[in-house]
């Protein structure tokens, strides 16, 4: 029996048991730790949906404020400054829908000009010069946005409009600049992977350029477009300092775009360092996040949507 | 001649929108560089902030952007890789890997006010880490890492199919492919990847002003201590990012010339922005020409 122990180890001979068991070990070790990093993903977004519906519910059930009465009443005074304390958040609701919608209606036709620039007119220089720009757009700071608003675009508003220039005028022409690289990076994907024969075979029936592009280019990547359209709003939606700092922040519906309104953003920002956790008004914050939580589904559900049409 | 008289309209409307554009970049920068770069100063960069008083700097502010970043990257890197290859190299296709790609979707879309309400709750009070770094590193990290696991996968599921299946055919574990085979060739990517995703953590505000907090103590820069209050180094103390800074002086600062300190400020975020994205672009360059002996292409 010795003399088999002592044999030589080989190719053809029982592999070393020690060194199988290590690479097994290895890659055992790896497999859980990978799948360890993915489940964290999945804990981490319940127990944001967790905490969040759970303070943002209890306006709801603890504090008696009804569902209605917060969305749709247009009276805030959380704190009962004036009488009873009142939850409106439809201003709120009102400013958000209304900023992130114009940033759409002002950024989707110079971002689509734009990826038709990059791929379709000079697909050259054209992408050499306006990706740079593009990405450069995408990386400075909201932060920076809001000042450049506050010391540019503000003063600008307010010597051409009636007001005090701060309102869903500027907060949404800060937001389109913010938005535009969202719109572009992901029309310009879309316009440079449609296939070669559909534009090719609109030429050669004598179409001019603009002519293929607004009749076959355009409705081909619609889908596409629209999905950058959607990430786009959803980005202005959550932006919180940019608009924070240009909008205003005065807690009702305004009558103009040029006169000091707020966003569900905005609020929270302003109000959540103020506010002692747990009182109604700290609540009604959380509320506001949970309603914010809820359109970043929505969102996300529409641009599953649009894909999925794309898919076909 | 109708169709073609549209056609050059069109043209011309497409070409000048996207000149516009480039304006308004050229606007931009020219005008936060123009502003700022005449308020930096060897002082200016070092010297703490006065409430009150002119002459304020953003030194404690930039100390602390520049070591949130750090922390931050300490802690998403891991967490991001292991996602990003479970997702690229692990994942069966299936209800649970489609879950993780919502998931990851869901979570790269949230408000980043919303993310940091949840650190708030959380991380500050229940956890009681209190406003601190440690606490917006976390924060930042769950902001982060969406975007670091679609890096990670992409770059692993670029790597061509044939080097896999040399490794596989050598008789060499997954485990082993993955760390001496895909990583290699994915590792040029990642870094861009991820200096580029760095960069946000100095523009992002909003998810720290209730996690890291709107103060910082009095620092000490000679005391390196880590458990000391006055450290610079101590993870577990409030701290006020560049970011922040900038967003407070601007809507409540009182000091006379908080103007400039805000435009002297955006500029140095702006350009250690730049720094960033250039430097990305670089090293990993520099890094596949390294790890691969051949040109990159594009």
């Amino acid at each position: 029996m010795k003399a088999i122990d002592e044999r030589p180890v080989g190719i053809a001979d029982n592999p070393r048991p020690g060194r199988f068991k290590k690479h097994h070990m290895e890659d055992f070790a790896g497999r859980s730790y990978t799948t360890i990093c993915a489940i964290l993903l999945i804990v981490i977004i319940l127990s944001i949906v967790y905490f969040v519906a759970s303070k943002g519910l209890a306006t709801f059930f603890k504090d008696g404020v009804s569902f209605s009465e917060f969305l749709f009443g247009s009276k805030w005074d959380p704190d009962g400054n004036h009488g009873e304390p009142q939850f409106g958040v439809m201003p709120f609701i009102f400013g958000s829908f209304a900023t992130s919608i114009l940033a759409a209606v002002i950024a989707s036709p110079l971002s689509i000009c734009a990826s038709l620039f990059m791929t379709e007119i000079v697909p050259g220089w054209g992408k050499k010069l306006l990706q740079p720009v593009i990405e450069l757009l995408a990386g400075i700071p909201s932060v920076v946005y809001g000042f450049v608003g506050l010391t540019v675009i503000v003063p600008a508003l307010r010597d051409m409009f009636p007001g005090q220039g701060i309102g869903i005028a500027a907060g949404s022409i800060v937001l389109s600049v913010m938005i535009l690289p969202t719109i572009t990076s992901i029309g310009t994907d879309a316009l440079s992977s449609l296939p070669r024969g559909l534009k090719e075979s609109s030429y050669a029936l004598g179409a001019t350029r603009w002519q293929t592009i607004y009749r076959v280019i355009l409705p081909t990547v619609l889908p596409s477009i629209l999905t950058g359209v959607v990430l786009g709003m959803a980005r202005a939606f959550g932006e919180a300092l940019a608009v924070q700092m240009v909008i205003g922040n005065a807690p009702h519906i305004p009558r103009s775009l040029f006169e000091s309104a707020s966003t569900l953003t905005s609020v929270i920002t302003l109000d959540m360092g103020n506010t002692v956790m747990g009182t109604a008004h700290s609540n009604a914050l959380w509320s506001m996040a949970l309603a914010l939580m809820f359109m970043t589904f929505i969102f996300v559900v529409i641009v599953r949507l649009l894909e999925r049409r794309n898919r076909i | 001649m109708k169709a073609k008289a549209a056609d050059k309209i069109a043209t011309a409307i497409i070409v000048v929108f996207s000149l516009f554009i480039v304006a308004v970049l050229l606007g931009l920068l020219g005008f936060i560089l123009y502003r700022g770069l005449s308020h930096i100063s060897w002082h200016f960069l070092t010297s703490v902030p006065q409430t009150i008083r002119e002459g304020g700097g953003i030194g404690p502010q930039l100390f602390n952007s520049l070591f949130l970043l750090v922390l931050t990257l300490i802690i998403t890197i891991p967490l991001g890789l292991g996602a990003g290859i479970y997702m690229a190299e692990y994942a069966k296709p299936g209800k649970i890997t489609g879950a993780i790609r919502l998931v990851v979707e869901v979570l790269s879309s949230f408000p980043s006010i919303v993310v940091g309400l949840f650190g708030l709750l959380l991380i500050v009070n229940t956890f009681g880490f209190g406003f601190s770094l440690f606490s917006g590193a976390l924060v930042l990290t769950i902001f982060n890492l969406p975007l670091m696991v679609r890096i990670t996968e992409q770059a692993f599921r670029s790597v061509p199919k044939e080097q896999k299946e040399a490794g596989l055919a050598l008789g060499l574990s997954k485990w082993k492919i993955i760390t001496s085979v895909l990583f290699p060739v994915a590792l040029p990517s990642i870094v861009t990847g991820t200096v580029l995703a760095a960069g946000r953590v100095f523009g992002e505000a909003a998810a720290l002003l209730f996690t890291a907090g709107m103060s910082t103590p009095r620092l000490d820069f000679t005391n390196w201590n880590p458990l000391s209050p006055t450290s610079p180094i101590n993870p577990f103390r409030p701290a006020e990012t560049l970011a922040v800074h900038i967003w407070k002086i601007n809507s409540e600062g009182i000091a006379p010339d908080a103007a400039e300190i805000a435009a002297g400020a955006s500029a140095v975020l702006v350009i250690l922005v730049l720094v960033f994205n250039l430097f990305a672009r670089w090293f990993g360059n520099l890094l596949y020409k390294i790890m691969t002996a051949s040109k990159r292409m594009g």
